[in-house]
């Protein structure tokens, strides 16, 4: 193992360059020599001749390369940017080459499931909080490396690449991990908060999906304003619930990846869970929707496992139940929306 | 079908005591502790900033709270000066406090040389007192004893004292790993963490490391054992070091722990009951003092530090069970868990260990009648917790090597970071608590109070815990063929378990379900004046004290067992 190289010579790696990977790529470049991976022959070439892929810019400094080992030798610090439904088997072709030494910090909002051979969500139907990994989870149930930390919060790739002003969270329980992501990503444009609440934090840029969904099926309905105040505010009542109920903080759901994403996101034509409701409501099918996006929405993933999860918790969220009805049960968008006005919610704020 | 448990006696592994590392210490113990005592204060130094204001209010607050024990909770082994020793401490402060000559930096050299004789007072006080031919001579007691006891109550006849038919490890069963612990003992450092439910752990465990033909392991007991002049003798010719629990100041914790760590360094196996105190509740300890755990981490990182990367600058994390039929103190213990979470009032009674009589009432019955204890060691691992191989290499959960150095790097460089090493004390303790669950030995009568409670839980849903234990007894009853049923649902699932390597059972577990019972029943807290189970006349179960039976039912807790009910 070659130890003794100082952290001069050492590069960042950047895994999966999707637009958010890219986007936080180009940010990282701007102060370190940066690596990104990726899986396809081609979308490497055209990174490392044209700097470019599928017309988003990168950095010139940057290189690009389809070797998981190669990565992980000449970088000590590497950011996992995948979706979800790839980031298990991303992190099993990394993990033979990845040592203690290794700090991953992941910006995947999403969740996985921890379900035996044969198993799948159609056959177990309920799950219990054992069943269901966090990205943090994973990597530390699939790998050796422990300093594990996650980026979460309002930061749409679009306004990064233009250079807006915006900020993130990084959450870790290493100190060393949150000040690493603060020395490598913060700029004068580029503000970067630590919290060690882990599960909290990647709980809230989780959760915040179902609830942009939702805000979406409102704006296609064209309902307006008030309507959008009462979704963000009940919505974040149920990502408090849930969150607690799955092991996270009430504070970091209060807090940028929490409140300040899920305002974003439910005002957002970019965001890809925004436009999925957004479609529905407009009379679209999930099938129909889901054949012409090019990157994944995560939210619907989510309604499905947090659907499957309250089953057995045994707390209520209104606004996910509708989602999933809506979703996977042929319920219609305004059945749905009659139903939560009648849900008897009597108390504002009962989680303080 | 019964399993072969180990009967022989190994080898030592070092012959010659004067080679055996506590030895070695006890040898050089002036310099040690000096050592500790100036680490141990250098610490304190960096705690509070190099700061005379800070280091002044901690040693104000240290000076205010011994005096305060001294006056209200003193000991019998309390050394003599200890009130004049920190009268002078006060007065020294008072000088330094009011000398208006001294300038900011002699104040703090002032202040630093206070610091320093306390220090030194508690490295001192902490250090153990071990002397190899007082060693010899208590284990050849135990065994002896144990020995002539046994034979005496087994065999019968007039030759019988001087039978060696039974040994004592006819009674005390030792599974698992015991030659990975023999042979990593003498390639690096190990680090033996035990369940606690029994004050007589301590002497368990020291004469089972003596069986293995390891040197002494040192530990920390709970200077209230000294107290007691039996255990003082047990305490001190067993390598302990004294942990004062009443002493919760900072210059003291750090003193503790600096002892520890330099012990770990210096190649002392240690022993640490990780629960801290012993499990009041009967349940497997969950939480774990990380204190002193945190001070093998310490330890393993130093080393790395210094340069010593091979096996021999390696610290190995051994978990070990102790499982029994009886706890002596089960019902103080229970008492005191109950009135610690609910609202019972409970009276204090006397600690059943008070004195050095009732222990030997005790190991009389213990011998006399039949109570078998095993003792299971599990597999070695790392101070993260990975699995080691044969040559100590960690493992990580594919069976790749992995460097446990990689783990305290940060830019290729060994590195200190408390926080982080925090972290990794928390994982540790989480990792030793999933094996004490793995290679915990279940007894016939753990799963014979567990299914009971549980049907007794089960049949009044209703009630919770503190008005199910306040449950008349006599109106509690259950029909043997229901109990056996449920027996029987719970064993399957415990085998289950065991198939998976979630669990150890014992081989007695193997007989018919009858039998399971009569055994379980017979050997359930026997020797407590109220029997946690018993047949009635009908030959239905009953009880004779619920807040007992809760006690041996949570021996299984943490298993989901509960689910079958």
């Amino acid at each position: 193992m070659a130890l003794k190289n100082s952290s001069k010579s050492k590069k960042i790696g950047v895994v999966g360059v999707g637009s958010f990977g890219a986007a936080i790529a180009n940010m990282l470049a701007e102060k370190s020599e940066v690596m990104v991976y990726a899986r396809k022959e081609e979308v490497v070439a055209e990174i490392n001749t044209f700097h470019t892929l599928s017309g988003r810019e990168f950095n010139p400094t940057i290189r690009a390369t389809t070797d998981p080992s190669g990565l992980c030798r000449d970088c000590d610090i590497l950011f996992f940017m995948v979706p979800s439904s790839g980031f298990l088997e991303v992190v099993r072709n990394f993990a033979p080459f990845l040592y203690p030494y290794h700090v991953i910090i992941h910006g995947t909002k999403g969740l996985a499931l921890n379900l035996g051979k044969g198993e799948s969500l159609d056959t177990v139907q309920k799950l219990k909080r054992s069943q269901i990994l966090t990205m943090s989870e994973v990597i530390l149930q699939e790998t050796v490396a422990v300093r594990v930390g996650c980026l979460a919060g309002p930061n749409i790739s679009k306004e990064l690449s233009l250079g807006h002003p915006a900020a993130t969270v990084i959450a870790s329980k290493y100190n060393e991990v949150i000040l690493e992501g603060q020395r490598l990503l913060r700029s004068e444009r580029f503000q970067v908060y630590g919290n060690s609440d882990i599960i909290g934090v990647e709980l809230s840029g989780v959760l915040k999906n179902i609830i942009a969904i939702a805000s979406g099926a409102l704006a296609g309905l064209g309902l307006g304003e008030n309507a959008k105040g009462l979704l963000i505010s009940r919505g974040m009542v149920e990502m408090v619930h849930l969150s607690k109920a799955l092991g996270g903080s009430v504070q970091s759901v209060m807090g940028l990846a929490g409140v300040g994403d899920l305002v974003t996101t439910c005002n957002s034509v970019d965001s890809r869970n925004f436009t999925v409701g957004f479609r529905l409501a407009k009379g679209e099918t999930l099938d129909q929707i889901l054949a012409t996006m090019d990157e994944v929405a995560e939210g619907i993933n989510t309604v499905r496992i947090v659907d499957a999860f309250i089953k057995t918790a045994g707390i209520r969220a209104p606004i996910t139940e509708n989602l999933h009805r809506v979703l996977f049960e042929d319920l219609s968008i305004s059945e749905a929306l009659q139903a939560l006005m009648k849900y008897p919610f009597s108390v504002d704020v009962d989680f303080v | 079908m019964e399993e072969k448990y180990i009967k022989h006696r190994y080898d030592p592994i070092i012959p010659s005591k004067n080679e055996w590392p506590v030895v070695k210490l006890a040898r050089e113990r002036r310099e040690f502790v000096k050592k500790v005592a100036d680490l141990a204060e250098s610490r304190v130094l960096g705690l509070t900033g190099k700061n005379p204001e800070i280091l002044k209010e901690e040693l104000e607050t240290t000076l205010y709270r011994e005096k305060l024990r001294i006056k209200q909770n003193p000991w019998a082994v309390d050394p003599k000066d200890e009130d004049s020793f920190w009268n002078e401490v006060k007065t020294s402060l008072l000088q330094i406090n009011t000398d208006t000559a001294l300038d900011k930096g002699k104040r703090f050299q002032a202040y630093q040389g206070v610091l320093h004789r306390i220090t030194s007072r508690y490295a001192e006080e902490i250090a153990s007192n071990f002397k190899a031919s007082h060693y010899k001579f208590t284990r050849r007691m135990v065994t002896y004893g144990f020995a002539r006891l046994l034979n005496a109550a087994r065999v019968k006849g007039i030759k019988s004292i001087f039978s060696t038919q039974y040994t004592l490890q006819d009674k005390i069963q030792i599974t698992g790993q015991t030659d990975q612990i023999r042979d990593l003992a003498t390639k690096g450092t190990i680090v033996m963490v035990p369940t606690h439910f029994s004050n007589l752990d301590s002497v368990l465990i020291g004469w089972i490391i003596s069986v293995l033909g390891m040197p002494p392991f040192i530990y920390g007991a709970g200077l209230n054992l000294f107290n007691i002049s039996i255990f003082a003798y047990f305490m001190n010719a067993l390598g302990a070091y004294k942990v004062d629990r009443r002493k919760k100041n900072l210059m003291y914790l750090e003193t503790l722990k600096t002892y520890s760590k330099e012990a770990i360094q210096f190649g002392c196996h240690s022993l640490f009951f990780p629960g801290g105190t012993r499990s009041r509740s009967g349940m497997i300890e969950s939480r774990l003092k990380l204190g002193l755990l945190s001070t093998a981490i310490e330890a393993q990182r130093a080393n790395f530090q210094n340069g010593l990367n091979d096996i021999s600058g390696k610290v190995f994390i051994v978990p070990v069970t102790i499982n029994y039929h009886f706890v002596l103190e089960a019902p103080i213990l229970i008492q005191e868990h109950l009135s610690a979470t609910g609202q019972e009032r409970y009276y204090k009674e006397n600690d059943e260990f008070s004195n050095s009589y009732k222990i030997s009432k005790f190991l009389f019955k213990f011998f006399t009648k039949g109570s078998d204890i095993s003792v299971s060691v599990g597999r070695a691992m790392d101070v993260l917790g990975n699995y080691v191989d044969a040559e100590g290499n960690s493992l990580d959960k594919r069976g790749r090597k992995i460097d446990t150095r990689d783990y305290f790097l940060s830019d290729g460089k060994v590195t200190i970071d408390h926080q982080r090493e925090e972290e990794y004390t928390n994982m540790l303790g989480k990792r030793i608590v999933e094996e004490f669950h793995i290679i915990n030995r279940v007894f016939s009568s753990h799963l014979v109070s567990f299914v009971a409670f549980e049907i007794i839980k089960q049949k009044n849903s209703k009630l919770d815990l503190f008005d199910l234990i306040r449950l008349p007894e006599e109106e509690i009853s259950i029909p043997y063929q229901e109990f056996k049923a449920a027996c029987e649902l719970v064993l399957a699932r415990i085998f289950e378990l065991k198939a998976q390597g979630k669990i150890d059972a014992a081989p007695h577990l193997k007989r018919t379900m009858d039998e399971i019972i009569a055994h379980g029943i017979d050997n359930v807290g026997m020797y407590h004046a109220k029997h946690p189970l018993v047949r009635d006349k009908a030959g239905d179960i009953a009880t004779e004290d619920m807040s007992l039976l809760y006690f041996y039912h949570n021996r299984l807790h943490g298993y989901g067992l509960e689910k079958l009910f």
